[in-house]
């Protein structure tokens, strides 16, 4: 158990900045999740953890302890890889142990901590195989033995399930939230998908283009995106997002006559902003409904449990998702609700949040 | 689907085959098939008929002394310069796979020790290597009498060894560092994670996982030292002195073209082959079982 300090960390190729200095702090036994999209820098920074990639500037400390020109041995790290990076030419039996051997660890001792690990992962009748020889699931198994026989502090996790198939990654998932349960090590998780970064943080690091954009749970991070970038990272379908400017009694939008008539506080006149709601905020109802904007319906997706109804706003493309059974016939007209609440603005120029609603605002704000 | 190509007709896959199969049997089989012959019959130097003679060729060469000394000196000249050519280049090669800047040259620059004819190259080292004149001459200031491969027979196997070496050595580095940058980066990382330091790693990682590399390379090399080594024995030492260097290859050339010995000639190219032929089954049967395929 440790807690990693990030302080300033940038990460520079050549003439090339990929990380433009990061702060974070990780407290002991804490699953965190950084999510980002490919090249934002995330896999860079969680090998400068380990070690694998050298610090170009600011310091990476490990229970206090500055870590910058440690051997990634010296670190008390243990790395799950994406590709497994199984030893080919070993059994599982050696893959788990190699960490022991070289640590010189009695063979009579490093065969029963061997056992113990497989036992807990459900490899004890597949150690004298080779990896060739295993499931996807079985190697992801052995490469997290890998990791765990060596106690170590602190568990990185270099998007390991990427390459399984849907259901396994489901499985695992949880088998690795379960696991960090019983070890409670520092653990850092590192991947593009959101579904995985939702389920399995107790904090996430939201990361783009070399920075980060926001830091907090999986439902800090959903119901109060920081900016732009989050919010359309974060929640399947994406955000929905209208351009609009700021006017004495709302904000009109922009690329139609229409109007969101919501109260202005804090929003100064002529801004430009973004106006987000999520898919799973609107309601879908009668066109004509008084207060309700009116689209078009582009196409239904069926999910079983609910389905998504893209519709057309304006030559804006919108989202909504729902759980009611009901099915509109493509190039029909609807009519959208959302409660005030629901809404986050953002600066169009920057991209961050306008953090200017209050929460609880009851009756439709929406005027066609 | 099928991805073979098949013929309707068998006649039309022989056809394709033929151009091959001629190549192979003017250019292999028949020149094989006739140095058989004449390994079992006493050949006149000047032509004119033969007599059968069996097996006395083979019965009078593994007889003579000097023959045994050619195979002893052929089996040092491949131990040594096979082991001497695989880890310069091996160690040569896991130090350029560690710093990749600039591999690309050392590539096209490796490879063309290898495309150089062997006597050009032996005439080379001829005069590197002399005792007379350039380093070697300062070596033996130093010490008197030190280094003479015209009156040393070990001066002058280690002559002919450096020279095959330095030929080959190129040509194993380009499979090493094509084989060490075919293992992938993590492999090496995750060994990092587990604290084994860069010997370890290259110990109990990178090498079990080249192992398929230097068995073709150990093959080869032990192949070509047999066979390639005639242009360097040739130029550098004629054989010299007195047999110190007269490898198989060479004594086959020397026995039958100076001493117009054509069946002796031909007797000993059979057991050369037989020789290569053997020591390629025991290495296949012996030492392939320590590779691991991937």
């Amino acid at each position: 158990m440790a807690s990693i300090t990030i302080r300033g960390v940038k990460k520079n190729y050549a003439k090339t900045q990929v990380v433009h200095g990061v702060d974070l702090d990780f407290t002991s036994g804490e699953f965190v999740v950084i999510l980002g999209p490919s090249g934002c820098g995330k896999s860079t920074l969680l090998r400068m953890i380990a070690g694998l990639e050298e610090i170009s500037d600011g310091t990476i400390a490990i229970d206090g302890k500055v870590v910058n020109k440690l051997e990634p041995r010296e670190r008390g790290c243990a790395m799950v890889f994406q590709n497994y990076a199984l030893y080919p030419h070993m059994s599982v039996a050696q893959n788990i142990g190699y960490s022991l051997k070289v640590a010189g660890v009695p063979s009579a001792e490093r065969a029963q901590r061997i056992q113990a690990v497989a036992r807990v992962l459900e490899l004890e009748h597949l150690l004298d195989r080779k990896p060739m020889a295993l499931s996807g699931g079985q190697r992801q198994r052995v490469a997290m033995g890998r990791a765990m026989i060596r106690e170590p502090k602190v568990f990185l996790f270099d998007e390991p399930l990427s390459n399984l198939d849907a259901k396994l990654r489901v499985q695992m998932r949880s088998e690795i939230r379960k696991l960090h349960r019983r070890l409670n090590a520092t653990s850092v998780f590192v991947t593009h998908d959101q579904v995985e970064a939702m389920t399995l943080a107790d904090r996430l690091v939201v990361m783009n283009a070399g920075r980060v954009e926001q830091v907090g749970t999986p439902a800090e991070v959903y119901s109060r995106p920081a900016s732009r970038f989050v919010a359309t990272f974060v929640g399947a379908p994406a955000m929905n997002m209208l351009e609009g400017e700021v006017t004495l009694d709302g904000v009109s939008l922009l690329g139609g006559s229409r109007k969101l008539n919501v109260s202005r506080a804090g929003l100064s006149v002529g801004a430009k902003v973004a106006v987000g709601v999520r898919p799973e905020a609107m309601r879908m109802v009668a066109p004509g409904t008084p207060g309700a904007l009116e689209a078009t319906v582009d196409l239904i997706e069926e999910l079983g449990a609910g389905r998504v109804i893209y519709v057309d706003l304006d030559g804006a493309p919108f989202s909504i998702v729902t759980s009611e059974i009901v099915h509109p016939e493509p190039g029909s007209t609807v009519g959208l609700q959302f409660t005030e609440s629901d809404l986050h603005f953002f600066s169009s120029e920057t991209g961050g949040r306008l953090d200017v609603f209050r929460a609880s605002v009851p009756e439709p704000a929406l005027q066609g | 689907m099928e991805k073979r190509v098949t013929f309707g007709r068998w006649t039309i896959g022989i056809l394709f085959a033929v151009p091959q199969l001629l190549l192979i049997f003017t250019f292999f089989y028949w020149p094989a098939g006739q140095a058989v012959y004449w390994s079992l019959t006493l050949q006149q130097p000047w032509g004119g008929g033969n007599i059968w003679v069996g097996l006395d060729n083979f019965r009078s060469i593994l007889a003579n002394a000097d023959y045994w000394n050619s195979i002893t000196a052929s089996l040092v000249f491949a131990g040594i310069s096979t082991g001497l050519a695989m880890v310069v280049a091996l160690v040569l090669a896991a130090l350029t796979d560690r710093q990749l800047a600039g591999s690309r040259l050392y590539r096209v620059v490796l490879i063309w020790p290898y495309g150089i004819a062997a006597p050009a190259l032996a005439l080379a080292f001829r005069f590197i290597l002399a005792p007379e004149a350039g380093f070697m001459a300062v070596v033996n200031k130093l010490w008197p009498g030190f280094w003479d491969p015209g009156l040393d027979g070990a001066d002058a196997m280690a002559s002919i060894i450096i020279a095959f070496s330095w030929k080959y050595v190129g040509y194993n580095f380009i499979f090493f560092l094509a084989a060490f940058q075919a293992i992938p980066r993590s492999l090496i990382e995750a060994a990092a994670m587990d604290g084994s330091g860069v010997i370890r790693r290259f110990r109990d990682i990178q090498f079990p996982l080249i192992t398929p590399t230097i068995f073709f390379l150990l093959v080869i090399n032990i192949t070509e030292s047999f066979q390639d080594s005639f242009g360097i024995v040739d130029i550098m030492t004629a054989g010299g002195p007195a047999n110190a260097t007269n490898l198989m290859v060479y004594k086959i050339y020397s026995d039958g073209f100076k001493g117009l010995d054509y069946s002796g000639a031909a007797a000993q190219s059979i057991i050369l082959m037989l020789l290569i032929i053997a020591l390629t089954i025991v290495q296949f049967r012996f030492i392939e079982r320590r590779v691991h395929y991937r």
